[in-house]
């Protein structure tokens, strides 16, 4: 590897003291980014540091306010997406934005008339596919449909997408979270050769390992601002955690001291179910959680991990096999599971979780309305109310404040709160901390690691595969609605779990 | 024994073919709005407008047969489009609900609406047809056994269906408008983001379907019945919407299953006829109704229609996310 510095040529691709505001808010205060040809550039940030606006400007989405966006050192205006594929630009959103019941080929040449005419032979266009495919060293079938390919193939067909129409300049959003630790590897050898064959690569992400691994430079945004932008080579994790938060970071370790071993608590036996489209999502699901112990749940966004944890809370009919909480067999209705001692945080916690529209206190009494009476209490409410915001650190103005006004960490806090304090005996949580930043994400932890500590078995569902490692006792793996394996945290590690992602049964 | 019964096989084939036609002309038509992912409810409508334009242009019209015949299937035509131009306007301009927009469309143009209307002021019920499509001797082969009269002595009306089937099949399979269609139909997002101008498509194929609902529906004063009568389609719109649906949104199975509807529409007549009483005619008439009856329940459960095959984004509005 050659350490040329990129930045003596004009960079393939710059935004220039770029503004954005949403409503009086600022996206983007006088942003200054850069990426040269040839490298893979990472956009690092928290969530809301403004990364996905900054990349929604350089792809014409968004108009900026103030600033321009320039393309081999001139300056352009672009109205739309479309002009950002004329001059290169092409972006990988986190959704991905194909036709399921098309073929990747299909997928591949839709919308793209340049050559080729009137006609579509999938004959000719197969093998270009191919080809392509083969070059950047991406494994996918090119008659495969898109409804029969693995989100990670999926990503390559986007991918593909972009190279087919003569891509320079790639923008790839958060592309690791969908992955397995062995296709993020895939991921990234193709995007080094994509930085080798002279194209520029624009990496986003807030998780440093990845980023030190892949990139060239990383760029740190924070609140909308830029902090600086570094050469990998020439940093570290500790330092580029200062830069995203504004401060050191002390990561805490919530790992042992949970009593494993307790009474099974939640039992859940053959379980089968479906998911909205009817097909199977759950499959024979068969697993124990001890009073105590922290169970993590690892898989693939979209293996069933949504529905298990629907299965247990009774908000989803199950075709087969039964769940038992604290030694109670579930008819599956919600209240049930409540009554018999299950705490659950959903994934959507703004939708499923609270009533935006109603206060702090009313959403923490929302789960209590079964016990104690027709006629409301409201002092009594809202002593409780005052006494868990002050014992689970709310930040908030009062118990009559909206839920819908608290942050994300705050909202977490709250339902976590309210879940706890009923006196659940099991608590399941579905993706705890995405989307927070990293104070909350430190605190929300805590809460869970402290849960299991009092003797709560704590049901962890996360795509984070190092949250699983931070905090579970055991692991399980979930591909296609079927569990690949349980392993102690002492015998699991990232190569392992991966493979078990992508279907390996566990020996 | 077997010649005659040869032959009542052969006349149920020539009559599923004649009533089978403007199922699949409409047929057609709507297949191409619901695979740009407009589901038009309003065929019925469109088909009588097409009915009624088609049969006064006839009327009033002076020339040669057959100069008279290609204008008056092409102002039916013109009329269907000029209907479903209401409904692609309402349905993707407006965004409004489409099985709203399309009943409405029914009802405005139907049988106590404007075709309705037509009719009266042209005082078209009173007359008998000045022209109508007759069967033409392909190759000289109309008496070849068995596929002399099915295959080679047919309405030009036949032909012209057959010759869309083919290039239907073409179009959606072999070419990148075709693609580009497809896509639409199944994901507007997708399709949007690679550069398909998304409501171009949807206006141009709900505007395609309204012509071929228009040309069936000129296909019944022009051929079958030759005269007008108030709602002479008699449920043939929704027999086609229901076609798409058994016909897994493929024109090829929908030429089978609309010539298969077309028999039972067709049978009550022919048994008739031959004095063959022993079912009630009613009963063959009313077979495909009722399997009308199952397809649109299908079509509107949603894991159901899912597993049919429908386009992913049949019925909804799209509209581009905006920052």
């Amino acid at each position: 590897m050659t350490d040329t510095a990129p930045a003596a040529a004009s960079p393939a691709l710059a935004a220039r003291s770029v503004t954005k505001r949403f409503r009086g808010v600022v996206a983007n205060d006088r942003v200054d980014f850069e990426v040269a040809a040839g490298e893979v550039h990472a956009l690092l940030g928290e969530n809301g540091a403004g990364k996905t606006t900054l990349c929604n400007v350089l792809t014409g989405l968004y108009r900026p306010e103030e600033g321009y966006v320039e393309i081999g050192g001139k300056a352009v205006r672009m109205h739309s997406p479309h002009d950002a594929h004329e001059a290169g630009i092409f972006m990988v959103h986190q959704q991905f934005r194909l036709v399921q019941s098309l073929s990747v080929a299909e997928n591949v040449v839709l919308g793209w008339t340049r050559h080729g005419g009137t006609w579509f032979a999938p004959r000719r266009v197969e093998p270009e596919v191919a080809a392509l495919a083969e070059q950047y060293g991406m494994d996918v079938a090119p008659q495969a449909k898109i409804w029969q390919l693995s989100v990670g193939e999926q990503q390559r067909v986007e991918i593909l997408k972009a190279l087919y129409r003569g891509a320079r300049i790639l923008i790839m959003d958060e592309p690791t979270s969908v992955l397995t630790p062995q296709e993020v590897d895939q991921l990234v050898a193709t995007l080094r050769a994509m930085a080798r064959s002279g194209s520029a690569v624009v990496f986003i992400s807030h998780k440093l390992p990845e980023v030190l691994a892949v990139s060239d430079r990383i760029t740190v945004l924070r609140s909308g601002r830029t902090v600086g932008t570094v050469d990998t080579a020439a940093t570290s994790a500790e330092a580029l955690a200062h830069m995203m938060v504004g401060r050191d970071v002390v990561f805490g370790d919530h790992a042992a001291a949970h009593h494993a071993g307790g009474e099974v608590v939640l039992k859940l036996e053959g379980l089968c179910a479906e998911n909205d489209m009817g097909t199977p999502a759950l499959v024979d699901v068969g697993l124990d959680v001890h009073a105590g112990e922290i169970l993590g749940i690892a898989g693939v966004a979209g293996n069933g991990q949504r529905e298990l944890a629907e299965v247990i809370a009774g908000e989803r009919p199950r075709t087969g096999g039964s769940v038992t909480i604290a030694g109670k067999s579930q008819q599956g209705r919600p209240w049930e599971a409540i009554d018999t001692g299950l705490g659950y945080v959903p994934e959507d916690r703004m939708g499923v979780g609270v009533a935006p529209g109603l206060s702090i206190t009313d959403n923490l009494r929302l789960k209590n309305y079964r016990r104690g009476g027709t006629i409301l209490r409201n002092k009594k409410a809202t002593e409780e109310a005052e006494e868990l915001i002050r014992r689970f650190d709310i930040v908030a103005r009062g118990p009559r404040t909206l839920a819908r006004e608290l942050s994300g960490g705050n909202l977490q806090k709250l339902i976590v709160a309210r879940e706890l304090s009923s006196g659940a005996k099991v608590l399941v949580v579905s993706s705890p901390t995405r989307g927070l930043d990293v104070g909350a994400t430190e605190s929300v932890r805590t809460l869970l690691a402290d849960s299991a500590r009092r003797g709560v078995a704590v049901v962890l569902i996360s795509e984070d595969l190092d949250e699983i490692f931070e905090l579970a006792d055991r692991i399980a793996v979930l591909y296609r609605g079927r569990v690949t394996g349980v392993l102690n945290r002492g015998e699991a590690d990232v190569d392992r779990i991966g493979l078990m992602m992508a279907g390996e049964v566990a020996a | 024994m077997s010649g005659i019964n040869a032959n009542i096989g052969i006349s149920i084939v020539v009559s599923a073919i004649l009533y089978g036609t403007p199922l699949l002309f409409a047929g057609l038509g709507e297949l191409f709005a619901e695979r740009s992912g407009i589901l038009n409810l309003g065929v019925e409508g469109m088909m009588l407008m097409g009915a009624v334009c088609a049969f006064w242009t006839s009327q009033k019209m002076d020339g040669p047969s057959w100069l008279v015949l290609i204008v008056a299937v092409l102002v039916g035509a013109l009329a269907g489009a000029v209907m479903s131009l209401i409904h692609a306007f309402l349905s993707i301009t407006l965004r409004a609900n489409q099985i709203v927009s399309g009943l409405t469309l029914t009802i405005f143009a139907g049988i106590i609406g404007l075709s309705s209307y037509l009719g009266v002021v042209g005082n078209l019920g009173a007359q008998a047809g000045r022209h109508q499509f007759s069967d033409i001797n392909v190759f000289g082969l109309k008496d070849a056994p068995v596929v002399g009269p099915i295959l080679f002595h047919e309405s030009p009306l036949v032909y012209l269906s057959w010759l869309f089937v083919i290039l239907s099949l073409l179009y959606l399979y072999r070419t990148r408008p075709g693609l580009h269609l497809r896509a639409v139909g199944e994901s507007p997002q997708a399709a949007d983001a690679m550069g398909v101008n998304v409501i171009r498509y949807r206006y141009l194929h709900t505007l395609l379907g309204g012509a071929l609902a228009g040309v069936g529906g000129a296909m019944f004063t022009l051929q079958i019945a030759t005269n007008w009568i108030n709602g002479l389609t008699a449920g043939a719109g929704w027999i086609a919407i229901a076609l798409v649906i058994f016909a897994f949104w493929r024109p090829d199975l929908l030429l089978v299953g609309a010539y298969l509807f077309g028999a039972f529409l067709g049978l009550g007549y022919d048994l008739q006829a031959r004095g063959i009483t022993s079912i009630p005619t009613e009963f063959w008439s009313a077979l495909p109704f009722l399997m009308t009856i199952v397809a649109l329940v299908a079509a509107s459960t949603g894991s159901v229609r899912r597993r049919l095959g429908a386009p992913a984004a049949l019925g909804l509005p799209y509209a581009r996310e905006e920052g």
